[in-house]
């Protein structure tokens, strides 16, 4: 098993805390917008789309497809940074873990993963191959 | 309303040190505005605008004009990363043409290299920034943001590491005549694609150096810089703009410069195969390739064949670039590329380049830049010069 890099806590606010106290049960939700349909990412108040405050939390399955990816080499642990296209449609900075640093790649199906993060702060979602 | 011609840039001045580490940022920033006033022709007490960006240490401008002991009419401290010294300029030349100063001058100046600061590491960009706390534990640093670009434009369109590599080796082959430059040899293709993997698939020498330094500018007023002793290089036109993950609508196959670059050829009434020479921001060799494609030099997705071959090399390619070796082997003071991009392409309108990469009949040029990170939102500025 590789060496994992130790992931600095969210900074959580009155706008995201529902995300983050779901993380701890290990749900994963997105916000979409009552007013015009769309989700969105990262979750907003306000409605990147159309500007409307009508936005909801909703679950996500957590699948997604990888739409770019870099593994971090000069790091103390090697890691992957992507974008991940999630299946209700938006695409989401990540990280692609449990995988081969040598294979990883544009177009690979992924699921989220959940990891702790330091000074006791709530699980954050990565992504690993499907 | 437009800029074009309401200001002139009569003094440039990059700071020749690359390691300053018995210097303060704030002495950069001021031996970098005597040295760009010195340029000029004009003195201190002249300076009635002061522009500068994050690099800047302290509240906005206040503190370093306060050391520099200016006085002033009007102040701008617009930050958008790298590039903001590009769109200074165009913001000093709307100051001028609306009254409200007759001198302005731009500083920047950092210490990276002394204080051990490479974009190989993870920072916050603003801890209440509201990206923050979804995308800083990514480890997402400068390389590796750039990095996914390079992958997504490498998926898309066919680009290759070699042609990538081919920007690298261009700065190279200029950078060999600039003393002052960080790295002076020229390098090949092999060499390039050889060099350790950063941040895939982007390698060592795909990246621009870390260097101590600084540079300032000098925008003045039309009937000041015929009174001064210098070459005229007006300002004729200017862009800006800035592009992030539009909610989730991710696409990293373009930057902002699809904006700025045709607001200011808009401007200047000129056309990309107007341009005899440009500065662009090469943060990253893909930074260059992407740029260039967006700006109009080539269709999207040919930016890997536009500069292969020595296409960007001065006296062999069809679009000279970065002649002072830029950021990838010349300087990149504060981590910020921008304003040694407008003073490389002032020597070229003034034909004071090094004779060997000085472009011939230079009267058009341009300056682009890239602030913040290409690959999760940024900034883009473009200006263009004419020498008069
Ligand atoms: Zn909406």
């Amino acid at each position: 098993m590789v060496k994992e890099r130790a992931i600095p806590a969210p900074l959580v606010n009155p706008e995201t805390e529902a995300f983050w106290a779901a993380a701890k049960d290990g749900k994963f939700l997105i916000k979409r917008c009552t007013a015009c349909g769309k989700a969105h990412w990262y979750p907003r108040g306000v409605c990147p789309h159309c500007f409307s405050e009508k936005t909801e939390w909703v679950p996500a399955s957590g699948r997604g497809t990888i739409y770019s990816v870099s593994v971090m080499k000069r790091a103390p642990e090697v890691y992957a940074v992507a974008y991940v296209t999630l299946e209700e449609g938006p695409t989401m900075m990540t990280n692609i873990v449990e995988c081969d640093f040598d294979k990883v790649a544009i177009g690979d199906k992924v699921v989220v993963t959940w990891r702790p993060t330091k000074d006791d702060g709530p699980p954050y979602p990565q992504f690993k191959p499907a | 309303m437009s800029i074009k011609g309401t200001a002139y840039i009569a003094g440039a001045y990059e700071h020749p040190t690359r390691l300053a580490k018995d210097k303060s940022v704030a002495q950069l920033h001021a031996e970098s505005a005597v040295g760009a006033l010195a340029d000029a022709g004009l003195t201190k007490d002249d300076v009635d605008g002061y522009f500068c960006a994050g690099d800047a240490p302290g509240l906005g401008p206040l503190a370093m004009a306060d050391y520099m002991n200016l006085k002033l009419r009007h102040l701008d401290s617009t930050d958008v990363g790298g590039c903001s010294y590009i769109s200074h300029v165009a913001h000093a030349a709307e100051a001028i043409a609306t009254g409200k100063c007759k001198v302005a001058l731009i500083t920047l100046a950092g210490r990276p290299r002394s204080e051990g600061h490479s974009g190989a590491t993870p920072r916050v960009r603003g801890a209440d920034a509201p990206d923050t706390q979804w995308e800083f534990p990514t480890g997402i640093a400068t390389v590796n943001a750039y990095a996914m670009c390079a992958a997504r434009h490498m998926y898309e369109f066919g680009t290759t590491s070699e042609q990538l590599a081919w920007v690298k080796v261009a700065a190279s082959h200029h950078a060999q005549h600039n003393p002052h430059a960080m790295l002076r040899d020229v390098v090949t293709v092999q060499q390039v694609v050889e060099s350790p993997l950063i941040a895939t698939p982007l390698h060592r020498m795909d990246c621009c150096v870390v260097s101590d330094g600084g540079g300032a500018l000098v925008v003045v007023a039309p009937e000041i810089a015929r009174s001064l002793k210098r070459p005229l290089v007006k300002v004729i036109g200017a862009g800006e703009s800035m592009k992030g993950q539009m909610g989730g609508a991710v696409d990293l196959t373009y930057s902002a410069a699809v904006r700025s670059g045709p607001a200011a050829f808009a401007e200047a009434g000129v056309k990309p195969t107007d341009i005899k020479y440009a500065s662009i921001y090469d943060s990253f060799t893909i930074t260059v390739v992407m740029q260039i494609e967006d700006l109009g030099f080539c269709a999207k997705g040919q930016g890997g064949r536009f500069v292969a071959d020595g296409n960007l090399i001065s006296g062999v390619g069809k679009l000279p670039f970065n002649t002072d070796g830029g950021g990838l082997c010349n300087n990149h003071p504060a981590n910020r590329g921008g304003i040694t991009k407008v003073i490389e392409a002032v020597r070229q309108l003034r034909g004071e380049a090094h004779p060997a990469v000085q472009v011939k009949n230079c009267d058009i040029a341009l300056a682009h830049g890239t602030g913040g990170l290409l690959g999760s939102r940024h900034g883009a500025a473009t200006l263009i010069m004419e020498r008069e």
